[in-house]
């Protein structure tokens, strides 16, 4: 490959068409890349402890529809799920409201990555949660119910502290992946980071230090990732219990 | 919803179906290449000597932390100039995207199954090891006639589970424009303006599919589990 | 305080407990004891409603277990309960374990229920301990932690679920020691175990399951003078044996 022309300084050369520099490019896919993945870290935190708690209560319908929405989740694949949003599900909603998603919804691109980011990544940490749960002995629930709490109040003290502790490596990778999935929002047309890059190198044909330098945004932000939920985890450690030092 | 056409779907199913035959050659390549590299890779990075250990934790880490649609580009863009360098020619050698993502999948799922088959044969009690090494096992002897048989029978569970992750994530060579099962649906879509029947379709065939695989997984996981009680 | 009658719970259609009926008085001291397997646990969970039981009724402080109206929280927190495990929240500091329910079931402020905590703790000899977690104490330790844990809701009965049989050997006695202190200032007690010095020292009754049936129920001069069962007679000398 001795005929490959590097170019490094590419980045700071102004796009073909004029205006904006190649790294500003890059810096902006980054922006949606962490924006996307933040956006539907949480709510898939929030919807996947709902449905994770609910497949763990004692009610027989409540945990068979949060196994169905898991089984569901989590079985199409995250670029098939993000064409049923974008594509499909505008035309089976009411007219009214499929035109509203097609013409009016701000940030179509976006807010359908992160909504179908956030549902299928929910079913992975529905999944983590239940599996905390059930992992905490069977007497502690009987504990907490014991001293008069009711079922809500046992899950909120007693049950979900505990198995939040334990699933947190679990919840790492998850929270690693969701940067990573973001990628494949570039398939309804988000500009983020790979993208970007994608774009750049069909642009310059310097694909080297174009697929270079997004490996390495990646690598500083799955990097970020990891260390933020390791601080998390050694901040909530529990004094006595395995990993939590004496 | 009422002028929903199952036509489309029906005329389109020897397409469809050669467009899934090629999902799962990529999945069935990807998946024997990531098991039987990973192996080596999984031995490497467990292995004594240093630079072998450390170069193969890197490879790891680094599939493991960018994402595989990105992967897919940077060997749709490497896998030429390569070609060019090994057979001297002079501009870049072509090749199908088909080839690209045969390719680009086994390199990236190496990564997957070697972090699946590491922990595999950490979990081998240290006694069998020792128990292989005092019957006179050279390195090699131990691995395939003691510890890799017992890591794989713990491990068939996990390794199926990633390969349906593999085979959910292979339609993400759509990036790149193969047909493979989405990809022949998207061109049908496209091209008779059909996106809500080809697009649930495709989400229905998958997952059936993957689910199916799936509770057989757990099944097979209840047995060994039960098995190795 | 507590009367029972004629329960029985199946497991499917497995029975495991039938036609249990008995009943402990204000004050009393029941050492309820058998085989493993007998259902004895599953008996004294029954109380407190941890498993539900399909014919009978149990009636505590005069309410009825068993209905579906009644506020079950509320009949707990007046029952206090210790676990073979312990089941200490392994989250929460000693004081936070001893806290956290009178704060949030009963409402009592903060303060209140911290001071409470406190002279509970150095009743059982634990006050240094306050503010250490479950997972640096040792078993016995623990298990007296929970025996105040359970006093904080200010039970007027108290229900020990084999308190000993999960702790080292050495440890028993600093548990039961705390249990024959409590039995002696009058609280109202049932105690599955096997411990039978415990029995002979503070018992008042003493009840002999066996298949999920209640064998005997006598008093502890009659147990241990002439147990009337065959059965009771060989788990005694099983027992006392060891």
């Amino acid at each position: 490959m001795g005929k490959y022309n590097w170019n490094w300084n590419i980045f700071f050369e102004e796009v073909a068409t004029g205006g904006e520099k190649y790294y500003q490019w890059l810096l902006s896919g980054l922006g949606w890349t962490v924006a996307t993945a933040l956006c539907a870290w949480v709510i898939a935190l929030i919807l996947g402890f709902l449905v994770g708690v609910i497949r763990t209560t004692p009610i027989k319908w409540l945990s068979i529809a949060g196994d169905a929405y898991v089984e569901l989740f989590r079985n199409i694949p995250l670029i098939v799920q993000m064409f049923l949003w974008f594509f499909v599900l505008p035309d089976l909603l009411p007219q009214a409201a499929g035109d509203w998603l097609k013409q009016d919804m701000p940030l179509p691109e976006f807010t359908t990555a992160v909504v179908s980011l956030a549902f299928f990544t929910s079913s992975r940490v529905a999944e983590q949660v239940k599996t905390g749960i059930l992992a905490l002995p069977r007497g502690q629930r009987n504990a907490g119910l014991a001293v008069g709490f009711t079922l809500p109040q046992v899950y909120r003290y007693v049950l979900l502290p505990m198995a939040f502790r334990i699933i947190i490596p679990p919840l790492t990778s998850e929270f690693m992946n969701v940067f990573k999935n973001s990628s494949v929002a570039l398939t309804i047309g988000l500009l983020e980071l790979t993208a970007q890059a994608r774009q750049m190198n069909e642009y310059t044909f310097q694909g080297f230090e174009t697929f270079t330098i997004a490996t390495v945004l990646y690598v500083i932000v799955s990097f970020t990732a990891n260390r933020l939920m390791a601080s998390i985890e050694y901040r909530v450690r529990v004094p006595g219990y395995i990993g939590g030092g004496r | 919803m009422g002028d929903f056409d199952f036509d489309v779907i029906q005329r389109s199913l020897p397409y469809l179906w050669k467009g899934m035959q090629y999902t799962l050659t990529l999945t069935l390549t990807a998946m024997t290449g990531g098991i039987f590299f990973g192996t080596f890779l999984a031995m490497a990075k467990l292995s004594v000597i240093s630079p072998l250990s450390i170069v193969a934790s890197a490879y790891v880490n680094l599939m493991r932390s960018i994402p595989l649609v990105l992967v897919i580009f940077w060997f749709y863009f490497l896998v030429p100039l390569l070609l060019q360098g090994l057979t001297g020619a002079t501009e870049p050698v072509p090749v199908g995207s088909d080839q690209t993502a045969l390719i680009s999948f086994t390199l990236f799922e190496i990564a997957f199954y070697c972090e699946i088959i590491r922990a595999g044969i950490q979990s081998i009690p240290q006694g069998q090891v020792s128990a292989g090494k005092a019957v006179g096992f050279t390195y090699a002897q131990l691995m395939f006639y003691i510890v890799l048989p017992q890591a794989f029978r713990n491990m068939i569970p996990l390794l199926l589970t990633q390969t349906i992750v593999l085979f959910q994530d292979t339609s993400l060579v759509y990036v790149i424009s193969v047909t493979d099962f989405l990809g022949a649906a998207a061109k049908v879509a496209q091209r008779d303006s059909r996106l809500v029947e080809m697009y649930s379709f495709v989400a229905v065939i998958y997952f059936l599919i993957s689910f199916t695989l799936s509770q057989i997984v757990r099944r097979l996981q209840l047995k060994i589990s039960i098995a190795t009680r | 305080m507590i009367t029972l009658d004629s329960v029985s719970k199946w497991y499917g259609k497995f029975q495991v407990l039938t036609d249990c009926t008995t009943a402990v008085n204000k004050g009393d001291v029941v050492v309820v004891c058998g085989p493993s397997g007998s259902g004895k646990s599953t008996l004294i969970k029954c109380i407190n409603a941890l498993e539900p039981f399909q014919k009978g009724s149990i009636f505590v402080d005069g309410t009825s277990v068993g209905r579906a109206k009644t506020d079950l929280p509320k009949l707990r927190s007046k029952v206090g309960m210790v676990f073979q495990h312990f089941e200490l929240f392994p989250h929460l500091s000693i004081i936070n374990n001893l806290t956290i329910a009178p704060i949030k079931v009963l409402k009592r402020s903060k303060d209140e229920a911290i001071e409470n905590a406190m002279q509970l703790l150095d009743r059982v000899g634990l006050k240094s301990q306050a503010q250490k977690f479950p997972g640096q104490l040792s078993g016995g330790q623990q298990q007296r932690v929970a025996i105040a844990r359970a006093l904080t809701m200010d039970p007027i009965v108290m229900l020990f679920d084999e308190p000993t049989s999960a702790l080292d050997p050495e440890m028993v006695s600093e548990v039961l020691d705390v249990m024959v202190e409590l039995a002696q200032e009058g609280m109202t007690m049932m105690v599955v175990s096997h411990e039978m010095g415990f029995a002979r020292k503070v018992a008042d009754r003493v009840i002999f399951m066996d298949q999920g049936c209640i064998v005997e129920d006598t008093s502890k001069e009659e147990f241990f003078g002439s147990a009337r069962s065959e059965r009771a007679q060989q788990f005694l000398s099983k027992i006392l044996s060891h």
